[in-house]
């Protein structure tokens, strides 16, 4: 691994002058690298960070058929990595107009990197020697405590998708102080809406009294307004202390969750490993928001080095050799989705919307397909809201929000169904739906969305862990149950319970080596999974 | 061809068999027609990355054509004693392995080997499992272009690997650049540890070129690292006769000896080059019809994992031949073909056997070479007794030092109960010698370490 030459570097800095001066926003410095094939062997398991610790599933091949994604959720080929100075990858035999084009491609993503909110929390330091330093105190530990801890990384990266980025994320934004208290919240918000199921009118009346309490009242306000709201509901005060018991603070973060509250992680000789379980939780947090923005982020990059590639002076002869590479990068394929033709096109197509003021009420409400063809008030407003799309948005708000019927029409989008033909025995594929809808569907379906797996310490026996997996119409993949218990049962130190959902029917191995059910319709049952000294056991609830 | 096997049938029915023996034949007898083909050697390609999620694109490699990498055997070979010493070690700690060895790739043409296998592993997590859907709805991913709603755009057959055994693919599904030259190393390496080749003689050995041992048999006068006693004292003597300090034989006065720095002989470390005893192995396989599926695939996967263990263990010194039979034997130059041929055509287990007896009397194999046999099936033959075969089979007891057969019977069908289990149960000589034959019976949904289980079995 070695930096670009300075010939490769006076153009980088070209580009940055281009891409600054057309409104993409980034620090100043940038590591750029030759990386050879033998530098990728040992990047690729590292996600790209050169400093990431040491763990000898780096030096094995990795099943990952099953839910790849979900597993590692972060592309083990990134060309840019989000660390300060940011760093970024380059074959040692580019062209230099393709390393123009590439370099326009990387700063975008730095631009998107050091901008986007769902990145707020790396932005304050250099992961990459962050990175350092937890690999050198892991080497300590293995040093000291050898082979378990590596058993404490497997199991804790075991659980490292449920970190709860979102709510992690919510606390950069909003403080604690500024939030209402945690009675009031829920107050309002579960006990008036669930449990007393209050009319609107009547919940707008609590709303009032409290407004009246906080004007009249001053700091005594909640006091005042609960003596209250407990006359009239005198079993306020046990729900509210049942709820917070079932519902602690960090519920949705089991890895914090083991943290702050496994006495097995707190005995003096396991202190060590609650190192361990930070470092693997932080080093899931910082990757999180990369898999969430792909579409956005390659969308937005591939705009980005497409603009601006064309209007550079210096590859002047070159673009026809772009248009090859590019048209290879931004196609759309026939049956599949490709991250970069679908954001690019979604970006361009919002500016142009934008531009001719078709986010707009009186837009929407056209209904003559010839008028919404030639609505064009030439506001102009394009430019600024692919900036605001792009700081403020993810994958699944971008699609929600923009990926709209005009542009599947406008680029012949569809959704791609397989189904089997018993007779001939193939697979067909076929045009499923060309609506909107279902193409929504069908693509926020295929986005990164681990287990919704939640702490609740009212069930289960004294002394054991329940978790509840909150089901969203697909279970867990099975086969890992077992593994995966295992490692929360070592660290939280007594017996696991997990509730979830699973297909009732025997599930038979056919065509193609998917699981499918025989019979067309799948009935789900809830059912706890047991774990206790390594044995797992199943009942139905 | 057609007509000769048809009549021959009509004869085995004519002599009596059971109704359900009768339509597994008939229905083998269909798949005469068609050929032993090979694969194409290239990949059905999918239409478009229907299989392929969009988080699988990367910069690097979409922008810059950067190829995927593995990491190489060299690497793997190293760090593999090392990662299965951890997985022992996890055992012993209380958790289950999670190494997978025998991960299977398709073997390369040409007569080496290209069976490399890579340690793999899962890292297992809470995850949504989108497999589970109704049946016959291959799910859905994205699109474009013209076509109506309903149009079928591509197609794709669903037993392409079904039935032309290639292994289980790589981790990633494109095995090509897992295969390298490196012969069966990893496996093989790992195997080793569990077995070794039954009733090795040292019958023909043959100098090796490649083994040394070193032993101090050199003789060197004047230095040396261990003095050779009884060699200096007859220099010794040679010298003082010729010095004339031994006037008289019978009356020997070693006082009178003069000692010379140059008559002392000592031994140093010299290499030898190592006999080793020579091995043949027959891989013979059933590729009849009824061989279909995963029957094929397991007695490959297993063929291969011993395959694998033998270039390792007993490289250069062990050779393998290998078999296919439907209703006729041929002997096929290399693994990728024994690997890779289809499946078609009756079932004559008899006749993969004799054309090993023919192979080992005509070059005169039995002189020099240890002989084993491996032979794998699904059970079924047309030939209901048996006679012919065990018939080959006592011929080959008298010189082979190991005869093993897999039995991969199909579901629903208890194993012991295949017209191969019981002919050779009934035959006597797997209980009369089980020093030289074994039989191995595995279900059809077996997995690799059952496989290596059996291989234990038949060669242990």
């Amino acid at each position: 691994m070695e930096l670009i030459n300075q010939h490769t570097k006076n153009i980088m800095e070209g580009c940055k002058e281009r891409a600054r001066s057309a409104g993409l926003s980034f620090t100043d410095e940038s590591l750029e690298y030759i990386v050879t094939n033998r530098d990728l062997l040992e990047l690729s398991p590292k996600v790209m960070i050169p400093t990431l610790y040491d763990y000898w599933v780096h030096d094995v091949d990795v099943l990952r058929e099953k839910g790849k994604y979900e597993l590692y959720p972060h592309n083990p080929y990134e060309t840019v990595i989000n660390t300060r100075p940011p760093i970024s990858f380059y074959n040692d035999n580019n062209p230099d107009w393709l390393n123009v084009m590439i370099f326009y491609h990387v700063l975008a993503h730095i631009d998107f990197f050091q901008n986007n909110l769902y990145f707020r929390h790396t932005w304050d330091y250099d992961f990459a020697g962050q990175a350092l330093s937890d690999k050198r105190v892991i080497a300590k530990f293995r040093a000291e405590k050898g082979r378990w801890v590596d058993y404490v990384i497997e199991f804790a990266r075991g659980i490292d998708n449920l970190v709860d980025f979102h709510g992690g994320l919510a606390e950069l934004f909003v403080s604690r102080e500024t939030e209402c208290s945690p009675r009031l919240n829920y107050y309002f918000d579960v006990f008036l809406q669930t449990e007393k199921k209050v009319s609107v009118s009547e919940y707008i009346r609590e709303i009032n009294r409290y407004n009246y309490c906080l004007e009249n009242h001053g700091e005594q306000a909640e006091k005042t307004f609960f003596s209250d709201a407990e006359r009239r509901f005198p079993e306020l005060e046990a729900r509210f202390t049942r709820s917070e018991e079932s519902h602690p603070a960090n519920r949705r973060d089991l890895l914090r969750f083991l943290l702050d509250h496994s006495e097995f992680l707190s005995r003096d000789e396991n202190v060590w490993m609650r190192s361990v379980l930070e470092i693997v939780r932080k080093t899931s947090v910082f990757f999180q928001p990369q898999i969430r923005t792909k579409i956005i982020n390659e969308g937005w990059a591939s705009y980005w080095h497409e603009f601006l590639f064309l209007q550079d002076d210096r590859i002047q002869g070159h673009e026809v050799d772009f248009a090859r590479v590019h048209a290879a990068v931004t196609s759309l394929p026939r049956v599949g989705t490709n991250p970069y033709a679908l954001g690019m096109r979604l970006f361009s197509h919002i500016k142009e919307q934008a531009d001719k003021g078709r986010f707009s009420f009186a837009f929407q409400r056209l209904k003559n397909a010839d008028g919404r063809k030639q609505f064009d008030t030439g506001v102009a407003k394009g430019r600024d809201l692919i900036f605001s799309v792009r700081e403020n948005l993810c994958d699944y708000l971008f699609l929600k929000t923009y990926l709209d019927q005009d542009l599947l029409d406008r680029f012949k989008l569809f959704v791609a169904g397989k189904r089997l033909d018993q007779q001939r025995m193939v697979w067909q594929y076929y045009v499923k739906s060309r609506k909107a809808d279902d193409y929504l569907r069908m693509i926020l379906e295929s986005l990164y969305h681990p287990p919704a797996i939640t702490v609740d310490q009212t069930r289960g026996v004294q002394g054991s862990l329940y978790l509840v997996h909150t089901f969203e119409g697909k279970q867990l993949v099975r086969e890992y149950i077992a593994n995966t218990l295992m490692g929360i049962e070592f660290l939280w130190g007594g017996p696991v319970h997990l509730e979830t959902t699973e297909a009732q029917v025997a599930a038979t191995w056919s065509a193609g080596g998917m699981e499918v059910i025989q019979d067309g319709e799948i009935t789900w049952q809830r059912v706890v999974y047991s774990m206790n000294e390594k044995v797992l056991s199943k009942k139905q609830l | 061809m057609r007509n000769k096997l048809t009549k021959y049938v009509e004869e085995l029915i004519a002599a009596g068999i059971s109704p359900e023996h009768e339509a597994r034949i008939r229905a083998e007898l269909a798949t005469v027609g068609r050929t032993h083909d090979l694969p194409s050697g290239k990949e059905t390609p999918g239409p478009g990355g229907g299989e392929r999620s969009f988080f699988d694109e990367g910069d690097l490699r979409v922008l810059q054509e950067t190829a995927q990498c593995h990491v190489n055997a060299a690497v793997l070979a190293k760090s593999l004693d090392e990662l299965l010493e951890r997985d022992r070690q996890r055992e012993k700690d209380g958790f289950p392995r999670k190494i997978q060895v025998g991960k299977l790739v398709k073997p390369g043409k040409g007569s080496k080997g290209k069976v490399v296998v890579v340690p793999a592993t899962v890292e297992e997590k809470l995850i949504h499992d989108p497999t589970v859907r109704p049946s016959g709805d291959g799910g859905e991913g994205g699109g474009s272009g013209d076509g109506k709603e309903g149009e079928v755009i591509g197609e794709q057959p669903v037993r392409g690997e079904a039935v032309e055994p290639g292994g289980t693919g790589s981790g990633q599904g494109e095995g090509e650049s897992h295969e390298l030259e490196s012969t069966a190393y990893d496996l093989g390496k790992t195997l080793s540890e569990k077995f070794q080749l039954p009733n090795l003689k040292d019958k023909g050995k043959k100098r090796s070129f490649t083994r040394y041992t070193y032993d101090l048999t050199d003789k060197n006068r004047g230095f040396g690292q261990v003095l050779d006693k009884k060699a200096t004292l007859r220099k010794i003597l040679e010298t003082n006769i010729a010095l004339g300090n031994l006037p008289d034989v019978s009356d020997i006065d070693p006082t009178r000896f003069l000692i010379a720095p140059h008559d002392k002989i000592y031994r140093v470390l010299s290499q030898e080059k190592d006999y080793e005893p020579q091995a043949m192995l027959f891989f013979l396989r059933d590729y009849s019809g009824s061989m279909a599926g995963k029957a094929t695939e397991l007695v490959v996967s297993q063929h291969v994992l011993i395959y694998s263990w033998l270039l390792y263990q007993y490289a250069g010194q062990a050779e393998s031949r290998f078999i296919l039979h439907d209703t006729e034997a041929k002997e096929v130059p290399d693994f990728y073909t024994y690997y890779n041929s289809r499946v078609a055509g009756g079932t004559q287990v008899s006749s993969a056997f004799r054309l090993v007896n023919d192979i080992v009397q005509k070059e005169n194999l039995a002189k020099d070479y240890n002989i084993y046999v491996f032979h794998g099936t699904d059970g079924d033959d047309w030939d209901d007794s048996g006679m012919k075969t065990v018939d080959e089979i006592r011929h080959m007891l008298g010189y082979a030092s190991r005869v093993g057969v897999t039995i991969a019977a199909h579901s629903g069908q208890d194993g012991v109960m295949t017209t191969v289990a019981r002919f050779l149960n009934s035959s006597g000589l797997l209980k009369n010698k089980p020093e030289l034959i074994r039989m191995d019976i595995i279900q059809e949904d077996a997995d690799e370490p059952r496989l290596i289980e059996g291989i234990r079995n038949l060669i242990s």
